[in-house]
């Protein structure tokens, strides 16, 4: 995974509250069985519409996503964090999201930034002409008008985005003491294995 | 003293492998279920890094998203091949992975096939106090048999097959109150929507729900994993039911539950699994049975409810800005307009089947009042897809099958079907579906497909009338129906 540290750059003004996976990447994209390729699907119902942010060139190739509330609900779909991170994007800025998303979102390396709303509508008009600057070491959001927002992060989540580390790895480098509790387990819920039919 | 715990806090407390400093702990992972479209991606990340599967024996696959419900043998048994290939790839990958990796696989073709929401709990894989798994966020209707089951992403999905694990933060929790009985005509389906309702998509994010209260005490299983199953849908991952006798009873003899000694060490494990006299909610929400009525969404969200015998409501009732602008595109999309009444919004497709409303009882539900009669003329297309080969089996030996056939339905292999459309069953672009599913999402059931989530009862009401129907009137006009 690829270490984040800070990004810089232009920023979709996308706003929009209550964005469902299937929003962010339509049902017949899952039918992949690798995760490249999928920013082309990304959004695809709303690039229909004339004069989306998605196809203004003015924001093409942004880093940095500003959405509304509740960004990421409904469906599980990882594709929705590949979606995002094959279009290029490394950041989205909301003022929520769904719990899963932004599990998936970090798990590939991108970062989900809350905010309050009225963040939010200031960065969105700072998007319209100007980069925004991210700082994950500061946990900070600024704009080059002395905007500053400040935002949390769960220390863990910091430490592997800052260090690009594989979640798997660490947990396995750990493997001792996942067989110490399944040893106790084995004793007290011997009923855990399923039957085999 | 010991401090009272919500039965959410015992099962997550029973799992701790390893707790961190900042309050993540390492979450030991009992069941995974592994379907064929979020799994493609985490065998393949454990093949480039030379991982194994910890613990296959913990872990089912199932196919059912990508399947079509059309038959899949001919009649030597050779495989009908899949129109779709990507879909066909899919399918491949799984039937690969599995063997490879050593994971127990229920086949396309073997009998034990269906929705892997339907397959876990009957087959007694689904088990109080069990973490349980899936890359599927419908995965909370396991809770109600007591596990504490949610959806993950692919990445958690290879996680889990490599260390049996999750690194998880405790959520907090809600108590969803409902007391009093429900009225004739409702159904489960209906206060699962009511909640929806109530509290709103974004309600429940956070926050792992218990459901309380005599109504859902007095619940079926099937009821209680239908309520469990739109958990997600009031943006709680998980939903819990504690486990009582019917759960007990449900799970006995089920092939893959625990027998003989084993048995009853796990009951008496699982008899303790309630929530503490005295132990504390995050939030708790009340609604009184007596307000539940059967309901039907309007909008593209499943938090858009109104009474079937209500109105499409008018985008500027709504207080907050942005609400009123997603409520008029949803009318937009949806064809409807502020004020009409519900029962006059015309459908011509009829879906009966997803993991919240296919097994034996929503069909027994839906065919009680389908039968001796015919689906009105507007209807283009009405189906019915069990949720899995023993649900279709076990509605065939009571006649099921026939009742309705007879009335103009489809009778469907076993699979996710018209939830997603996914598979061919669609629902065409302006054209409106009387759906027992979870999600109205826009385009959900087919690009520009219009959904109207609805209980058995009231879609099979639907496909008699051709229009949303309150099924207390179909009710009344047959003799000895009960709700
Ligand atoms: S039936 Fe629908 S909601 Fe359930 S698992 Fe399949 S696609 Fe998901």
């Amino acid at each position: 995974m690829d270490k984040l540290t800070t990004v810089d750059g232009r920023a979709y003004p996308f706003g929009m509250k209550n964005v469902d996976t299937d929003i962010v990447i339509p049902a017949h994209w899952l039918k992949t069985i690798s995760r490249a390729g999928l920013g082309r699907g990304a959004f695809e119902v709303l690039r229909k519409e004339p004069g989306n942010v998605f196809d203004d060139p003015e924001y093409a190739g942004s880093p940095i996503l500003i959405a509304g509330d509740n960004f990421g609900c409904g469906s599980s779909r990882e594709h929705a964090a590949w979606a995002l991170g094959d279009l290029g994007i490394k950041v989205v800025i909301a003022p929520s999201f769904s719990d899963i998303f932004s599990g998936n979102a970090f798990k590939n390396g991108i970062l989900t930034v809350v905010l309050p709303q009225d963040a939010i509508d200031r960065l969105m008009e700072v998007a319209k002409s100007d980069p925004i600057h991210v700082d994950l070491e500061q946990q900070s959001v600024t704009t080059q008008y002395q905007d500053r927002f400040h935002f949390e992060i769960d220390p863990f989540r910091k430490h592997c985005l800052l260090g690009g580390l594989d979640e798997i790895g660490l947990t396995l480098d750990e493997a001792d003491v996942i067989d110490a509790f399944e040893a106790k387990d084995a004793v007290s819920r011997p009923w855990l294995v399923p039957a085999v039919a | 003293m010991v401090k009272p715990r919500t039965l959410y806090e015992k099962i997550w407390d029973a799992h701790v492998v390893e707790r961190r400093p900042d309050g993540t702990c390492l979450i030991y992972i009992d069941r995974h279920l592994v379907h064929e479209v979020t799994s493609p991606q985490a065998f393949e990340g454990l093949r480039l890094a030379g991982r194994k599967v910890r613990r296959p024996d913990l872990t089912l696959a199932v196919p059912d998203h990508n399947l079509p419900t059309t038959p899949r043998r001919d009649a030597d048994g050779h495989r009908i091949p899949i129109a779709d290939p990507e879909s066909a790839q899919q399918l491949a990958a799984l039937e690969r992975n599995a063997p490879e990796f050593g994971v127990r696989l229920i086949g396309d073709a073997d009998p034990e096939q269906g929705i892997v929401h339907v397959v876990g709990p009957e087959q007694g894989f689904t088990l109080p106090g069990t973490t349980l798994v899936c890359g599927d966020s419908h995965t909370s209707s396991h809770g109600a048999l007591g596990a504490l089951a949610f959806g993950i992403g692919t990445s958690e999905v290879e996680h889990v097959l490599a260390t049996q694990t999750l690194l998880l933060k405790q959520s907090k929790t809600m108590q969803v109150v409902v007391e009093g009985e429900l009225g004739y005509g409702v159904t489960p389906k209906d206060v699962a929507l009511a909640i929806c309702g109530t509290i709103g998509t974004a309600g429940g994010t956070g926050y792992v729900m218990e459901y309380r209260g005599s109504v859902f005490r007095d619940m079926s299983i099937e009821g209680r994993l239908t309520v469990a199953n739109m958990s997600i849908e009031a943006g709680a991952r998980s939903g819990l039911f504690a486990p009582d006798e019917k759960t007990f009873a449900y799970i006995e003899g089920r092939p893959m539950a625990p027998k003989g000694a084993d048995w009853d060490a796990a009951v008496a494990w699982w008899k303790t699994l309630h929530t503490d006299e005295g132990a504390t909610f995050d939030k708790t929400v009340v609604i009184d049975a007596a307000d539940i009525v059967p309901n039907v969404t309007w909008g593209t969200s499943p938090e858009d409810v109104v009474p079937v015998t209500g109105v499409v409501p008018d985008p500027e009732s709504f207080a907050d800005a942005s609400k009123r602008a997603a409520a008029q595109k949803s009318l937009d999309y949806m064809g409807l307009s502020a004020g009409q009444k519900m029962e006059d919004v015309a459908i011509e497709h009829v879906f009966i089947g997803s993991c919240t409303n296919s097994r034996i009882e929503d069909l027994r539900a839906a065919a009680g009042l389908l039968k001796g009669r015919h689906i009105a003329a507007g209807i283009k297309h009405a189906m019915v897809v069990p949720g899995s080969g023993l649900v279709k089996r076990m509605a065939e030996a009571e006649g099921l099958d026939r009742i309705f056939l007879d009335a103009g339905f489809e009778w469907r292999e076993p699979g996710c079907s018209a939830c997603l459309g996914m598979n061919p069953d669609k629902v065409p672009a302006g054209e409106r579906c009387a759906s027992t599913s979870n999600r109205n999402f826009m385009g959900r059931q087919g690009p520009g497909s219009r959904t109207h989530l609805v209980s058995p009862e009231m879609a099979a009401a639907a496909a008699l009338t051709g229009r949303l129907t309150d099924v207390r009137a179909l009710m009344g006009e047959k003799e000895g129906m009960v709700a």
